[in-house]
């Protein structure tokens, strides 16, 4: 019996796009359902009814929820290919260490930046800057965070990435000029067809962004 | 060895407690070394320069951080005994799934219940008795989260059980009366010796809780 795979997501969903690249990196086929999040489907509310949020990955009809914990499934059921995560347990607890400081930093200060006053706005956009500071610290040398081949901390960041002209736009900042040693890696993520043909335009991105802080603020 | 094995911790975490039990369950022997969360030590701050907290493992001088990934660690590395992880994919997913739950809800409510006053107090309550009911349909007719063993879930939850009960002196939040499931199982979860001799006093935190309010002003 074929595999039957659902993706629930959003276009310009950070979370979602990890998800989608897993599921590129192991060539594994689904069908992708764009969810509106001012409207969610029933279907959503009904694989997700704790957070009721995408990504929602439903296979042969059951959902697995929370991106990180999806990429990991992912890997563990499609475990013949192009493997996402290290074998060694030390390597694989410091890549869940990595990811989940992605998850813990990144939205919640980009989230304070955007939508804070002006007094709180310089201080908002300095931890963003520190957290990404961090990251290109934590890469260091290597080609990828998973050393020589792309792994679970690269997919787990790289979608933040077109998200950078947004963070610049909204904090007056160039990335390449706080974090200059993340850009040839974003380069090098961006050369697998996996991630350049997920990763909307930025200027994209930018513009649905702008449209959600004016509907956002007309309430 | 036990050398090889080190805790940082602090009696009163939560957090740490989940390592302890995992250990226990394992059997493994560690050092175990409190840390003053006012005054951290040279070791932890170099094992932990990202958090700063604990607990941190320190296994053969290499760092792990974070509990959900430090107990996932040691289900990796000693695999060779009483798993505390399911093997069928989708099961682990799901069992990552509730144990992140228990970690976005359940500290974060209880702290709120337990240094709040008045309607914020009123709606920590109901909201942490709903997280609790919540967890109550998960578990379902099982002995444990786990199945007929302790496992990843249990593990997540029962150390926070232990601040319930000390606390219930002042909600009270009357968890007998409104999730019994709940409690049968946390005292089903205490006759382990992996767990009781994991957890602390339960007069030691309930002096300690009466101090901190006395701090806050909450008496």
């Amino acid at each position: 019996m074929a595999d039957e795979v659902v993706l629930l997501d959003t276009w310009a969903g950070t979370f979602g796009m990890r998800v989608r690249i897993a599921l590129a990196e192991k060539g594994v086929k689904y069908e992708y359902k764009e969810e509106n999040i001012n409207k969610k489907s029933p279907l959503l509310l009904q694989m997700n009814p704790i957070h009721k949020k995408v990504p929602v990955l439903i296979h042969n009809g059951k959902p697995i929820c929370e991106s990180a914990i999806i990429v990991q499934y992912i890997d563990e059921v499609w475990n013949d290919k192009a493997p996402i995560l290290p074998s060694d347990p030390y390597e694989r607890a410091h890549a869940r260490f990595w990811v989940d400081y992605v998850d813990k930093k990144v939205y919640p200060a980009w989230n304070k930046m955007w939508l804070s006053n002006e007094e709180e706005h310089e201080a908002a956009k300095k931890e963003l800057i520190s957290i990404f500071k961090q990251l290109e610290e934590t890469l260091g040398d290597k080609p990828f965070y998973g050393g020589d081949t792309f792994g679970f901390v690269d997919v787990g960041l790289i979608t933040f990435c077109c998200w950078f002209y947004t963070f610049e736009t909204y904090g007056n900042f160039k990335m390449e000029a706080e974090c200059p040693k993340l850009i040839p890696w974003v380069k090098r993520c961006m050369q697998r067809e996996t991630v350049s043909k997920i990763l909307p335009n930025e200027k994209e991105v930018y513009n649905a962004v702008v449209e959600m802080k004016k509907e956002l603020e007309s309430k | 060895m036990a050398e090889e094995v080190v805790l940082l911790d602090f009696w009163r975490s939560p957090f740490g407690m989940r390592v302890r039990i995992a250990l226990a369950e394992k059997g493994i022997k560690y050092e175990y070394k409190e840390e003053d969360l006012r005054n951290k030590s040279p070791l932890l701050l170099q094992m932990n320069p990202v958090h700063k907290k604990i607990p941190v493992l320190i296994h053969k001088g290499k760092p792990i951080c974070e509990s959900l990934i430090v107990v996932q660690y040691i289900e990796e590395v000693w695999n060779d005994r009483n798993p505390l992880l399911p093997s069928d994919p989708y099961k682990r997913a799901q069992a990552r799934f509730w144990a992140d739950y228990v970690d976005k809800k359940i500290y974060d409510l209880g702290s709120k219940f337990r240094t709040s006053r008045g309607e914020e107090k009123k709606a920590a309550k109901k909201e942490l008795i709903e997280a609790l009911k919540l967890l109550e349909e998960q578990l379902g007719d099982k002995t444990y989260f786990g199945g007929n063993n302790l496992g990843f879930v249990d593990i997540a939850l029962v150390p926070f059980y232990a601040w319930f009960k000390a606390n219930d002196a002042f909600g009270p939040l009357n968890i007998e009366r409104k999730c019994p499931k709940f409690v049968a199982w946390a005292k089903r979860c205490m006759q382990k010796e992996s767990v009781s001799k994991s957890l602390p006093d339960q007069n030691k935190v309930y002096e300690f809780i009466v101090e901190r309010r006395k701090k806050l002003g909450i008496e």
